[in-house]
């Protein structure tokens, strides 16, 4: 049965009508064409789908729709703005952090989760924070130095 | 897209919508994180008509202290007891076995009464329809044979491998449960009945293995702070994160001068159940030596039945755990 679903996404607050079984990841994919998310392995083991829910990283192929009533919800969508990439975006553009690139929408969200949380992550912080993502490519060297990078990019636009 | 089956989403607030709601229905299924339920629901594996969510009741997401010890609503999660400062002083092996599920969000996502239920695992259950289908579905699902023992005679297998429970059971908790005849306490281990016993006249097994009544919900687990306790948790994996243990181990001790005063051990990953140790008062008395572990290694192998429910041999899972709660026993004895 359809329900109405309001919440906050990428900044703006919009309301749909949503069926109590649609994925949170087919809302943002299917209905709102939002494909930055990425459709991966359908069962929560590979982070391609890692959207931010109140600035905490979670898994968009495991939640309801109808379960972020109220909610903050940020995409990959949300970074960049006017037309600039964001510190993380820069990083792994910088660093080489992807390659084939489809796990890395989701790896960004959840660097992102990690830098609003901690903006200044030592290496062990950043291998835990993405040990719920799988990239196939990188080998991983070179998302951690993305992360750091970005960490760096993000103290000096804060700087004065 | 890929639709998902039909159900009715029910959200309660407080903890009487959430009871009536079970009440209502009780077939549903309780909706915590979704990092379980949700991906046998998108695999064909169930397919509930209704899902109740857990998370939006916040009398269950408190951690508190009470009386001499903690009280853990079933809608705390993951991340929540692992970083809770007081809960992991007193009880580090909580707190450590909290730390070691899946990856980072899923422990952002999933809660302590999701872990508690976590349905059990097997090679020939978690898997996608098509697979299933092929190979004749197994008795967990809608099949009549187990794939694992053949001559079970209704007897499933499946294996148990949440975290928090063998932790918590270690450590003497118990559980509060609510359901249509009231409110009741047990103790965790009592919770857990899977014993799947080869003449099938076992309590409970792989497909049967928590001891709810109909209707009834957990609502939190009380764990006493009993005084000069330690506590550990430690498990292997094939890799170290999104992964289930080969084998897990949860160790509480006491240790007075030089002679072990109380002993408690649980082993998840090998059985139907969490399985809590019996016998290990064999230990107590004086400190763990080579006999001592010895008797130890026996109690683990004699009570843990790892069956080809994982791609890991049985013999291998079945040392795994004997090293772990070894290694673990002497890390506690020695801080």
């Amino acid at each position: 049965m359809p329900r109405l679903l309001t919440l906050t996404l990428n900044g703006r607050a919009r309301s749909d009508a949503v069926a109590d079984n649609l994925l949170l990841l087919d809302y943002l994919r299917e209905k709102l064409g939002l494909t930055g998310t990425k459709t991966g392995c359908d069962g929560g083991e590979c982070g391609a789908c890692t959207v931010l829910i109140d600035d905490r990283p979670v898994l968009s192929c495991l939640t309801l729709a109808a379960s972020c009533e109220g909610r903050r919800i940020d995409t990959v969508e949300a970074l960049s703005a006017d037309g600039k990439l964001n510190a993380v975006q820069r990083g792994f553009h910088e660093k080489l952090g992807a390659q084939c690139g489809y796990c890395t929408p989701g790896l960004v969200m959840a660097s992102e989760g990690l830098l609003r949380r901690d903006p200044d992550p030592d290496e062990a912080a950043i291998r835990e924070a993405l040990a719920s993502n799988i990239c196939r490519c990188t080998g991983y060297v070179k998302i951690i130095e993305a992360v750091r990078h970005a960490a760096r990019l993000r103290a000096e636009a804060a700087a004065p | 897209m890929e639709a998902l089956p039909e159900f009715a989403l029910a959200r309660p607030r407080t903890i009487a919508e959430l009871a009536a709601a079970r009440a209502a229905h009780p077939d549903a299924g309780l909706l915590g994180g979704g990092t379980d339920l949700m991906v046998n629901i998108r695999r064909g594996i169930v397919a509930p008509k209704v899902l109740i969510e857990t998370k939006g009741v916040a009398a269950l997401r408190t951690i508190a202290a009470a009386e001499s010890g903690f009280e853990i609503g079933a809608s705390a999660t993951l991340v929540e007891i692992a970083e809770h400062a007081e809960l992991r002083r007193h009880f580090p092996g909580v707190a450590e076995a909290a730390q070691s599920i899946a990856g980072p969000t899923q422990r952002i996502m999933g809660t302590l009464g999701g872990n508690l239920c976590l349905d059990t695992r097997c090679i020939y259950y978690n898997q996608s329809q098509w697979w299933r289908a092929a190979n004749d579905h197994c008795l967990k699902t809608t099949g009549t044979m187990c794939h694992v023992a053949p001559k079970s005679r209704g007897v499933c297998f499946a294996t148990y491998s949440g975290d928090l429970a063998p932790a918590l059971m270690a450590l003497g908790a118990k559980v509060e449960l609510l359901g249509p005849a009231g409110q009741r306490r047990l103790d965790l281990a009592a919770l857990y009945i899977g014993e799947s016993r080869h003449d099938g006249k076992g309590k409970g097994d792989g497909k049967n293995f928590l001891g709810l009544l109909p209707g009834e919900i957990v609502l939190r687990v009380r764990v006493e702070d009993r005084g000069g306790w330690r506590s550990g948790y430690d498990k292997m994996r094939i890799r170290r994160s999104i992964e289930y243990p080969v084998a897990g181990v949860a160790v509480a001790l006491k240790r007075e001068g030089d002679a072990l005063a109380g002993l408690g051990i649980a082993v998840t990953g090998t059985n139907p159940r969490p399985v809590l140790l019996e016998g290990t008062e064999a230990l107590l008395g004086r400190a763990p030596d080579a006999a001592g572990f010895a008797k130890l290694d026996d109690l683990v192998r004699d009570q843990i039945m790892a069956m080809k429910t994982t791609f890991t041999q049985g013999f291998y899972r079945r040392r795994v755990a004997g090293v772990l709660a070894r290694r673990l026993v002497e890390r506690l004895w020695n801080i």
